[in-house]
């Protein structure tokens, strides 16, 4: 019993993780209804945004695993995050605004690559990351350490990784705690924010019919830059996340993570955040559980992917709107 | 006008294909024709290829392996080991994929110049690029292959050799995996979960370790995989944890070791991790962080710096003033390398062009006998290399130091 707490543990911290990206794929459907591939690629951003940021702090102050390092981080990963959304929205999605369907999603694609490759090709660590910077010499930027081609370690901060208290046999990690508080926190500000706020109330609107919004006054382009700055932001705090749970970053781990995120998306019901949410963290314990309780061969942690998306199709076939979703008429 | 423009066009091209082309064959003209007047002091060039991970997770190791041996073939050019021949390295990336390692062996393969190769770093990519330079007649030495069916073929009951053009200078995963395990019986260590990345290197490590250990009385408690391509390790380590191990044995590299050991410890599970070579790295201990310390690795041969020949190496390599350091096998490749400038001796002398000596290089790689780096270089007629050291390195504050040195009985 003991193992089955643990891997619900496991499970939720892994869930809300997809859960914290998930919400980022459908506040942009909701809105465009653009399913934008590259958003796992802003969340690799915000992990290599707060991991800039620490190795430039680190570099003028000798604290570097204090807690109160964490919050800029943060601010560090959603600006680096932030922009590069902002960036995609303006230069690669906009100027598709009217085209077909399938020409953003190539886009989106492309987008993905490019992301990836400008990290692994160093370009960004070659200025921010240098050992040369470290040792307080930024005359020198183009030395190029750490490689972005391999596993870069995550610092580790005091009081939000290691093991946490240990419930009834239950050990609970720190990193695991942090990423729950994190999920309920962005999601309560976010619900704020929606329902709550005339900016969220003029997203809504869009949602429902962007043409009438726009006849009621509301700026249509501006909505749609709040919605990606929202995923940005939530992906930049998972991206926090994901460094403390695993302890290192590559310039990969966008690609895998978008993907569960889209599963749970589309499992919670696309476009409705709570869907997402619930989504996130029924596909992480899902996968903690199919890799301890599957027994034989298709056991295992090597098979959990499989398992998580054969509960997409499942859901696909027998619940086409998802979890939470409602049933969509296709707008004309 | 369609055609006048296709014409136009074409016309231009074409010239300057043969313009180019006639350049290329003047220059191989040149080269050619400076060989055959050798007598009069010019040099004909012989190159050495490089095949090994030059980027990606892997690449601390690859560039350990080419740039010593480009130490030892400068050293080989400065003493005019070899008269008459120029030696080159000729490096390329197999990025530790057996696809990409295709492609380059082929890239080497096609390269008259080329008689040996140093590489490939992973037995997974060995095993694609071994029929292409035994196709090509051109001898092959890894530094650090452990698989033991490269040399002795798939079934270890009635070993035959598979290709003749293969060696290696270090000791197999058949002698690596019991070490290990004889290890931490003697420790007194007799309860160990393994987990390995479902990879030939893992696999074969983790499998050959089982064997050894339960026949030396201890137990499996349970043995788990994970998928490299990811880096959360949660489930397995809870999963492990909850059979109380009291070292887990893992078989495969150190991108996913690392994290690992650091997830263990993280989730509470303070057992040592132990390894093969593959986790033999300073990359390994940055990515496990500061509690993995008492983290243990087998690696083949003594450990580089504790013997003379070794301080020499490491010595010269430092002055030579590389960009990455020489890493786990760059002793070894460094002995690779001197066992084909050793063969080239016999091989070239009197040879008028490189490829028709390739057959005859094979034949001496398989006689050398020197004292290299990593002891006594010579190989038995599998391949494999004679010398069976092996040496358990300990995580000891922050770097790894070695802890027992012995031949495998």
């Amino acid at each position: 019993m003991t193992e089955f707490f643990n891997q619900l543990v496991i499970g939720l911290s892994l869930g809300a993780l997809y859960a914290l990206i998930a919400v980022g794929y459908t506040v942009v459907y909701g809105i465009v209804q653009l399913i934008n591939f590259a958003h796992g690629e802003v969340f690799m951003i915000g992990a290599f945004g707060a991991f800039g940021t620490w190795t430039v702090l680190s570099s003028v102050t000798n604290v570097t695993t204090a807690l109160w390092v964490l919050p800029v981080m943060i601010v560090g990963a959603v600006a680096c995050s932030v922009l590069v959304a902002v960036l995609m929205e303006r230069f690669a999605y906009r100027p598709l605004r009217n085209a077909p369907r399938l020409a953003p999603l190539i886009t989106a694609i492309g987008v993905s690559v490019f992301l990836q490759e400008f990290v692994r090709l160093n370009c960004f660590s070659r200025v921010c990351f240098s050992e040369n910077f470290r040792d307080g010499n930024p005359l020198t930027f183009w030395g190029a350490f750490p490689d972005a081609k391999s596993k870069i370690p995550f610092p580790q901060i005091d009081g939000v990784t290691g093991p946490g208290p240990t419930i009834g046999g239950v050990t609970i990690q720190k990193s695991a705690i942090f990423t729950v508080v994190a999920l309920a926190v962005c999601a309560a500000l976010l619900w704020y924010f929606v329902n709550r706020t005339k900016l969220g109330r003029a997203m809504q609107a869009v949602s429902q019919d962007p043409d009438t919004a726009k006849l009621m006054g509301i700026n249509v382009d501006r909505i749609i830059v709040v919605a990606f700055v929202l995923g940005a932001v939530l992906a930049a705090v998972a991206g926090v996340a994901q460094g403390l749970q695993n302890a290192n970053i590559d310039y990969r781990i966008g690609f895998l993570a978008g993907l569960k995120a889209f599963t749970a998306a589309v499992l919670g019901g696309i476009g409705n955040i709570q869907g997402a949410v619930v989504g996130g963290l029924f596909l992480g314990v899902v996968e903690a559980m199919a890799s301890t309780y599957i027994p034989g061969q298709f056991g295992g942690s090597a098979w959990k992917d499989v398992w998580a998306f054969v509960l997409l199709i499942i859901v696909l076939v027998f619940r086409p709107q998802g979890l939470l979703g409602a049933r969509v008429v296709d707008r004309a | 006008m369609q055609q006048r423009s296709i014409v136009r066009l074409g016309v231009p091209l074409a010239v300057a294909a043969l313009a180019l082309s006639a350049c290329g064959s003047r220059g191989g003209d040149n080269g050619s024709s400076g060989g055959s007047s050798g007598g009069g002091g010019s040099t004909k060039t012989v190159k050495i290829g490089v095949i090994a991970p030059l980027s990606g997770d892997l690449s601390a190791l690859g560039k350990g392996i080419q740039h010593s041996v480009e130490l030892a073939v400068k050293e080989a050019n400065a003493n005019n080991t070899v008269p008459g021949w120029k030696l080159e390295v000729e490096p390329v990336d197999d990025e530790a994929k057996a696809d990409v390692g295709k492609n380059a062996a082929t890239k080497l393969a096609a390269d008259d110049q080329v008689v040996g190769v140093v590489g490939d770093l992973n037995s997974s990519v060995s095993q694609q690029t071994q029929p292409i330079f035994a196709a090509a007649n051109i001898t092959q030495i890894s530094p650090a292959n452990t698989n033991p069916s490269l040399t002795i073929g798939a079934d270890s009951a009635s070993p035959k050799r598979t290709y003749k053009t293969y060696f290696r200078t270090c000791t197999t995963d058949a002698v690596q995996g019991p070490f290990a395990a004889q290890y931490l019986l003697a420790q007194g260590i007799k309860q160990v979960a393994t987990i390995n990345d479902k990879k030939t290197y893992g696999q074969g490590l983790v499998n050959a370790f089982t064997t050894e250990f339960k026949k030396g009385g201890g137990t499996i408690t349970g043995a788990f995989t994970i998928n490299p391509d990811e880096s959360n390790y949660q489930t397995v380590v809870s999963q492990a944890a909850a059979t109380s191990p009291k070292a887990v044995y893992y078989g495969g590299e150190y991108p996913q070791a690392g994290p690992l050991s650091q997830q263990m410890k993280a989730a509470g599970l303070n057992v040592p991790l132990m390894g093969g070579d593959g986790i033999y790295d300073p990359q390994y201990i940055k990515l496990a962080g500061a509690k993995s310390d008492g983290d243990l690795a087998t690696s083949v041969g003594a450990p580089t710096e504790s013997t003379d020949a070794g301080k020499k190496f490491l010595a010269s390599y430092q002055a030579a003033g590389y960009a990455e350091p020489a890493a786990a096998y760059g002793g070894y490749s460094y002995d690779a390398a001197n066992a084909i400038i050793a063969a080239l001796k016999t091989s070239l002398s009197g040879a008028s062009d490189v490829k028709s000596a390739r057959q005859a290089t094979v034949d001496a790689v398989g006689k050398v006998s020197f004292d290299g780096v990593t002891g006594k270089v010579a190989f038995d007629e599998y391949g494999d290399t004679t010398s069976k050291i092996l040496t358990v390195y300990k995580v000891t504050s922050g770097a790894w130091a070695a802890d027992k040195t012995d031949e495998f009985k």
